[in-house]
């Protein structure tokens, strides 16, 4: 590896910051440079948000991904992962979860959730894997672990062994919920 | 030494305990909030949430004078409300050292703004420094104590969003022990008036005369402020902050004067270093505020704003197209529709909101998370100016309009900010206006800052809490009531009748914020009932959307509040047991 970019798009509350954090303390504990940069405030009350992780061997300058530039993409809601499409890189993945939500313009009538957003996402990624990841972290006890169920899925195609993963998890999450977690994670890459 | 993960502002909090900080005082705002709450976790420093920039501001420079090194944090626009005391301390100096960090908000995220901070250091005449990561926000903010201590200043340190809210990797110091230096009385220095006043001006054009003839070299704990990166010769690039690392990933191989003192610039090296390249280019997010000095300096520049915005951040690919280079081709993607912000499910707010949406009332708005009503569906906002501006808009709007028929909007802790000052007027000057204050126990925008009517402190520790329906009575206003805004019925009453009264009157909603208190989470449904009118979409809850045609209440995202059931005409919804529950306060 010399570089990694993983973009973290969904709708604010979601968890996607816990996503970003995990994955910034896996670079730190392998000696990898590495840079986030997240959206707080006003855009997290049900918005767009997207969370940048850039990790490098070789150190990490600006905190944003480009357009183009993402290795992988790790979208919590269908609509989420097609606005982002254009920031993936030739040849990168995408991690979909099966989720749509309406934004008010569409609640509204005032706007159309787009019809083809997994041929889209087929057309444009070498590979999509996109499946229902709110359902399996209902089954691990809580929809809040709809993050670490998608991170478990993305972390096949991520620079970090299994046991890297585990102690992260055990570190960054509430003792009572690392468990649970620990599940959501397995789950999610056997997925 | 420890490396850790940090966010930008959680750097800068460490950087104020390793430097010995005693006392933090700050309002919260976006992107700046987290440098006092991270402040808040250290033991031996004093913090605390200010009820406005120009209280944390005064606080932070009497602990100054009182001897110890002191800090207050605030959003750009904060920097407005705290413009008045900046100024003259900028005059007075300091005993122990004084920083006020200010965090713009370029491209505009969470703020009614993007002003420019620079100009503020600039006018004031004090020294400012700008960091390019998360580790020099912990170094810049321990050095400015230095150069505040140094050169007797009152120092301003810039962030923005993009290195407030990124993470990266920080080494952590030790902590400087910082005895505090006793008080010695010197009215000649601390009492501005005309006479002193004076004097202090010459004194403080002089520090900044020295600062500017030290900048080239300054240098605390081996960190050199401004420094050149001699690469290629035929670009040389002119940056700081932000765009500093935008400039190393889209021009690798340009050479760099990186300054992080932005106020006074290092001419002299920015002179030298122009000598040096074939095409000198300045590189900086917002206004020219490099450019038009230098160029006042007579440095020639092949290229500034001429090749980028003033509005909105930057980037590297936008670096890369100015200078007309390759960047990756992809989809592009154009009808995906937009995901504007909403207020959560459960959110108190929307009681008020639909109640004033139904009765068409104009609203005077404020800033806070309510400031979302203004969209649709609720439409239920007219205006937001800046913070308590709601209710003096709305006498001013009372005046004009020879009616007060209108309404005022804002929250308790934009009331206590800077709306009260705007009630005593009213009050004072006969207005027979309506007020609403939104009281939710909380600060909430933000994230969940405590504020004088919550009963904590910033630390979580028990604080008196002042009972707002008093404070407003003490202010005169003879009509108060208080309200559920969830009650529908009482609200839609209240605000008739309050309204059409000929007299000042202030109605206070009371429900603490969905995301503090554990919610009854009892989900409701949309039963064979429905008649399909349509009217709980009308209140905008991020949980109803619609399915086949008809209203659908997402079970995942209701947290069972109820108030869809209670808009609803013919009872057609009900929560799933049957009963539903109440919030668990």
């Amino acid at each position: 590896m010399t570089k990694t970019n993983i973009l973290i798009v969904g709708v604010g509350g979601q968890g996607t910051l816990l996503a970003s954090v995990l994955l910034g303390n896996l670079a730190l504990d392998k000696d990898y440079d590495v840079k986030l940069s997240e959206v707080h405030g006003m855009a997290q009350r049900g918005g767009s948000v997207v969370t940048h992780v850039k990790i490098s061997e070789d150190g990490v300058n600006s905190p944003l991904i480009e357009e183009g530039d993402a290795d992988v993409i790790i979208a919590f809601e269908e609509l989420e992962a097609y606005r982002w499409l254009p920031y993936l890189k030739k040849g990168g993945t995408m991690y979909v979860n099966t989720q749509q939500w309406l934004p008010m313009p569409v609640v509204m009538g005032q706007a159309k959730y787009p019809e083809n957003i997994m041929e889209t996402l087929e057309k444009n990624a070498a590979k999509v894997k996109a499946f229902d990841a709110l359902k399996i972290a209902e089954e691990c006890g809580s929809v809040k672990a709809v993050n670490v169920v998608l991170l478990g899925a993305a972390s096949n195609d991520l620079p970090f062994d299994e046991d890297a993963w585990i102690k992260v998890i055990e570190e960054n999450v509430k003792p009572k919920f690392v468990d649970l977690n620990k599940k959501a994670f397995e789950l999610g890459r056997n997925a | 030494m420890e490396k850790k993960i940090m966010l930008g502002n959680e750097a800068f909090a460490r950087g104020a305990y390793e430097a010995g900080v005693k006392v933090v005082s700050s309002y919260p705002g976006t992107p700046s909030t987290e440098v006092t709450e991270n402040a808040a976790k250290y033991d031996g420093i004093h913090v605390e949430w200010a009820p406005n920039e120009k209280v944390g501001v005064e606080v932070a420079i009497g602990a100054s004078v009182g001897g110890v090194r002191s800090l207050s944090c605030m959003k750009h626009v904060g920097l407005n409300v705290a413009a008045d005391p900046f100024f003259t301390a900028a005059y007075t100096g300091v005993t122990g050292g004084a920083v006020i960090l200010v965090a713009d908000d370029n491209g505009c995220h969470s703020s009614q703004n993007e002003q420019d901070s620079r100009y503020y250091g600039r006018s004031a005449g004090v020294p400012v420094l700008e960091p390019s990561n998360a580790q020099e926000c912990k170094d810049y903010l321990k050095l400015a104590y230095d150069i505040s201590e140094k050169y007797d200043t009152v120092v301003l340190l810039r962030s923005n969003t993009r290195i407030s809210h990124s993470r990266g990797i920080v080494t952590l110091g030790e902590k400087i022990e910082k005895e505090r230096i006793p008080y010695v009385k010197n009215f000649q220095k601390y009492v501005a008036m005309p006479a002193m006043a004076k004097k202090l001006h010459i004194a403080q054009e002089k520090r900044l005369a020295q600062i500017a003839a030290d900048a080239s070299e300054m240098e605390y704990d081996g960190i050199k402020l401004n420094k050149v990166e001699m690469n290629d010769p035929s670009i040389g690039i002119i940056t700081s902050g932000i765009c500093y690392q935008y400039v190393k990933e889209a021009l690798p191989n340009a050479s760099v004067l990186k300054m992080g003192l932005i106020n006074p610039l290092p001419l002299d090296m920015i002179k030298d270093f122009a000598g040096k390249v074939e095409k000198l280019y300045m590189i900086e997010e917002g206004d020219p505020f490099f450019e038009e000095q230098v160029k006042a300096a007579g440095i020639e520049l092949a290229g500034g704003k001429d090749m980028f915005t003033i509005q909105g951040e930057y980037s590297a690919n936008m670096i890369r197209k100015a200078f007309g280079l390759e960047i990756a081709e992809t989809v592009s993607i154009d009808d995906a529709p937009g995901r504007p912000p909403l207020l959560c499910a459960g959110c108190p707010h929307r009681g008020l909101f639909h109640v004033l949406s139904k009765q068409k009332k104009t609203v005077l708005g404020d800033i806070g998370c309510y400031t979302l009503a203004s969209l649709p569906p609720t439409e239920a906002m007219d205006t937001c100016l800046c913070m308590g501006g709601s209710i003096s808009m709305a006498h001013g709007f009372e005046m004009a309009t020879e009616s007060s028929d209108h309404v005022a909007v804002l929250g308790d802790s934009t009331f206590f900010h800077s709306g009260i000052t705007g009630l005593i007027n009213m009050n004072y000057n006969g207005a027979k206006g309506t007020v609403i204050i939104l009281d939710n126990r909380i600060t909430g925008m933000t994230g969940h800052q405590q504020n004088p009517a919550s009963g904590k402190n910033a630390k979580g520790e028990e604080a008196p809490a002042i009972d707002i329906a008093t404070l407003v009575r003490a202010c005169g206003v003879k009509n108060v009531v208080e309200v559920d805004p969830f009650d529908i019925p009482e609200v839609d009453r209240i605000v008739k009748e309050e309204t059409a009264r000929e007299e000042l009157s202030v109605i206070i909603t009371k429900r603490p914020c969905a995301l503090i208190v554990k919610q009854p989470d009892i989900p409701y449904i949309v039963t064979d009932k429905c008649k399909n009118c349509k009217m709980c979409m009308k209140i905008g809850c991020p949980a109803i959307e619609e399915k086949d045609g008809r209203p659908y209440i997402v079970p995942d995202r209701c947290v069972g509040c109820g108030l869809c059931a209670t808009v609803c005409p013919f009872d057609a919804i009900e929560a799933e047991d049957g009963k539903g529950g109440e919030v668990n306060d």
